[in-house]
């Protein structure tokens, strides 16, 4: 069953009573709120992921709620708690579903540590993965979600999980985080794209999500090997350059954006390795979205 | 009404045999609730240690994985942590005396296996403090807790500095002088802890405690600590130093009468019982009449029972009745009480709450 079977009532009553199960990728949560904006967000971002109706496991349980506090009524504000146990500090109530977005990411960067973690954007095509590690800022996300909207498949925009094992990503496809400018670039360039309403006065300015595309829901139990590493860097006005980057400093970079590297000491560096040693390692600037469509779109060729 | 013991997780670290045949209803809430307790990756090294690791059910079994990974990551960290600190006070001179989890590991004991570590404590002479404080900025250990309340608070009152951290590696590092504050109604002799203590093979200065006071500062640690957060895991530190070391005749013959010498003798009741209440450790009937010498008042020993049974779970909403808060709320009010006296006691928990209603106005 998919999030759309529900119908919004139901969903709604079911996020308030026992819960929605949500599986994104390998990660199945149980989420409960009874915010309307916790509800509609899913409903609208979360349409085509499943819902665990029998399964009685769930790797994390959150809640998006209210705090305890006079803060439920005056100057209203939300508290995402995992397991009863809130990791943040609460924030203004319009902002609940990027609050429980943000939940979600700290959920998993903090305990799926059976994968190595690495802070960048992931997307695919024709079965090989194209990893855009970057802080916040660096216009990964931007990149992402355009990049999403022209066919390729989105595996991650934030936080993309590699199994030391296999070398492979492996998916974990949720909303878009698109910030400040890019909300309009995104909306200008893909008027098809379905966007979320925009929250503003957020500690990083103001914040819509993207649905992910069907397809990459569809997707996300199939991993996907590792074949380009580009390290994304927007400059406005920008002529768009990508040069070859060479492998020791793509390793440099890999690891600095690695969350939990230093967790998998020796083993860590030599799946970081294994990954380096499979992908073209490239930097990218870019001034206008167009020409980065095209710049992809020639290294798929190219596989 | 709560059970000590009840909980999935103690049931879990008392028969890790029979984990696999648990349904995945009873995984979920074991892991959760083994997460909060930070005794998530000790259950994963029972059952790895089983050989029955790949017999737990996937979902469930990646969150062990990934608790093994960070547990050997811990204990790899603590390793170097020890390392440091010996080269830092290698001018002082002194004996550095591990305690706790560093001295479970260094010394090689299972109560070290799958532990979640923290920070590093040690002991040493309090008239070395200054000096170790000293040495240990030097190589790059700062302060925390800037004001001056807290400052006082620990230098004048505690039995340890205020905690230090590393400024590079973001350590924290306790430097104790004693295993109570002086202004405890307790008054274990220091100096009688580290003339026992023993030295590690091929580690000079360093030392652990000797088994029985090992056990003994582990019960009076636990039943003075204010932050019970990982009041099931310091029970099940107590429970696996309790069996290591019972295999020796000898060391149940001097536990009780070593804690009489040292006034820890109701700690020591409070630990045996727990222990057994929620681990079923097994322990003398001939040590039990004797730690009977510590024993509370039957009306406060059962008042104890009713608090501990809901102070020493693990701190999750499943578990918790309606009588839960209030039990933590009394045992972090007696956590003070027994470190300080009455007027001083007042007076810190005013500063203290006033300082919380600052914070969250803010």
């Amino acid at each position: 069953m998919i999030v759309a079977d529900l119908p919004p009532v139901e969903l709604a009553r079911q996020l308030a009573g026992r819960g929605i199960r949500l599986r994104t990728g390998p990660v199945v949560t149980a989420i409960h709120s009874r915010l309307s904006e916790v509800a509609q967000g899913l409903a609208l971002h979360y349409a085509h992921h499943s819902v665990e109706t029998t399964a009685d496991f769930a790797d994390f349980h959150v809640s998006v709620a209210p705090p305890a506090t006079f803060r439920r009524w005056l100057r209203p504000q939300v508290l995402f708690a995992f397991d009863g146990k809130p990791p943040f500090l609460p924030l203004p109530r319009d902002q609940a579903f990027p609050l429980l977005e943000w939940g979600l990411n700290w959920c998993v960067s903090n305990h799926c540590h059976q994968y190595l973690i690495v802070h960048a954007a992931v997307v695919a095509r024709s079965g090989r993965a194209a990893l855009l590690p970057g802080p916040s800022g660096s216009g990964k996300s931007t990149l992402c979600a355009a990049l999403v909207n022209r066919g390729w498949v989105l595996l991650s925009d934030e936080l993309t999980l590699i199994d030391p094992l296999t070398g492979n990503v492996v998916p974990l496809p949720r909303p878009v985080s698109l910030k400040n400018a890019s909300i309009e670039v995104i909306r200008g360039a893909f008027p098809q794209a379905v966007l979320g309403p925009v929250v503003y006065d957020t500690i990083k300015g103001s914040v819509a999500h993207m649905k992910p595309p069907a397809e990459s829901v569809r997707r996300a139990l199939e991993p996907v090997q590792p074949r380009w590493i580009v390290l994304p860097r927007f400059e406005a006005g920008a002529a768009s350059r990508l040069s070859r980057l060479p492998k020791a400093r793509a390793f440099m970079e890999l690891a600095d954006n690695a969350f939990n590297y230093s967790l998998h000491g020796r083993k860590g560096f030599a799946a970081l390795a294994q990954t380096i040693d499979a992908c073209d390692c490239h930097e990218f600037s870019y001034g206008a979205l167009d020409d980065a469509m095209a710049v992809f779109d020639e290294l798929a060729r190219n596989a | 009404m709560t059970r000590a013991g009840a909980d999935p997780v103690s049931r879990a670290l008392r028969n890790p045999r029979a984990l696999p045949g648990w349904t995945l209803s009873e995984w979920d809430a074991l892991v959760r609730q083994a997460r909060r307790a930070n005794l998530l990756s000790r259950v994963a090294v029972d059952l790895n240690d089983l050989g029955v690791l790949p017999s737990v059910p996937a979902a469930p079994r990646v969150h062990l994985d990934a608790a093994l990974i960070v547990a050997q990551a811990q204990e790899e960290a603590v390793r170097r942590e020890v390392a440091y600190i010996r080269t830092a006070l290698t001018r002082c001179g002194i004996d550095i005396v591990l305690l706790k989890g560093a001295a479970y590991l260094v010394a090689g004991l299972p109560a070290a296996r799958g532990r979640v570590f923290t920070d590093v404590d040690i002991l040493v002479p309090e008239a070395a403090l200054a000096e170790v404080e000293g040495a240990l900025m030097l190589h790059g250990w700062a302060t925390t807790h800037h004001n001056p309340y807290d400052q006082r608070y620990y230098r004048q009152w505690m039995h340890e500095l205020p905690p230090l951290r590393h400024i590079t590696r973001l350590t924290v590092l306790d430097v104790h002088h004693a295993i109570l504050p002086p202004t405890a109604r307790l008054k274990p002799d220091s100096a009688k802890l580290l003339a026992a203590s023993r030295p590690i093979e091929s580690k000079p200065r360093l030392r652990v405690l000797a088994p029985v006071d090992m056990v003994l500062h582990s019960a009076t640690h636990l039943f003075h600590n204010e932050d019970l957060s990982s009041g099931l895991r310091d029970v099940a530190d107590l429970d696996s130093l309790l069996r290591d070391f019972g295999r020796e005749p000898a060391f149940w013959r001097e536990l009780t009468g070593r804690a009489s010498e040292l006034d820890l003798a109701r700690p020591l009741y409070y630990g045996l019982r727990y222990a057994q209440h929620f681990l079923e450790t097994p322990v003398p009937p001939e040590t039990l009449r004797a730690a009977e010498i510590g024993r509370p008042a039957r009306w406060l020993q059962r008042a104890m029972d009713a608090l501990f049974a809901r102070g020493l779970q693990p701190d999750h909403p499943d578990l918790a009745d309606r009588l839960t808060p209030l039990a933590r709320q009394l045992l972090y009010v007696r956590a003070h009480w027994l470190r300080m006296p009455p007027l001083l006691l007042a007076r810190h928990l005013t500063i203290k709450a006033l300082r919380r209603d600052e914070e969250q106005a803010t």
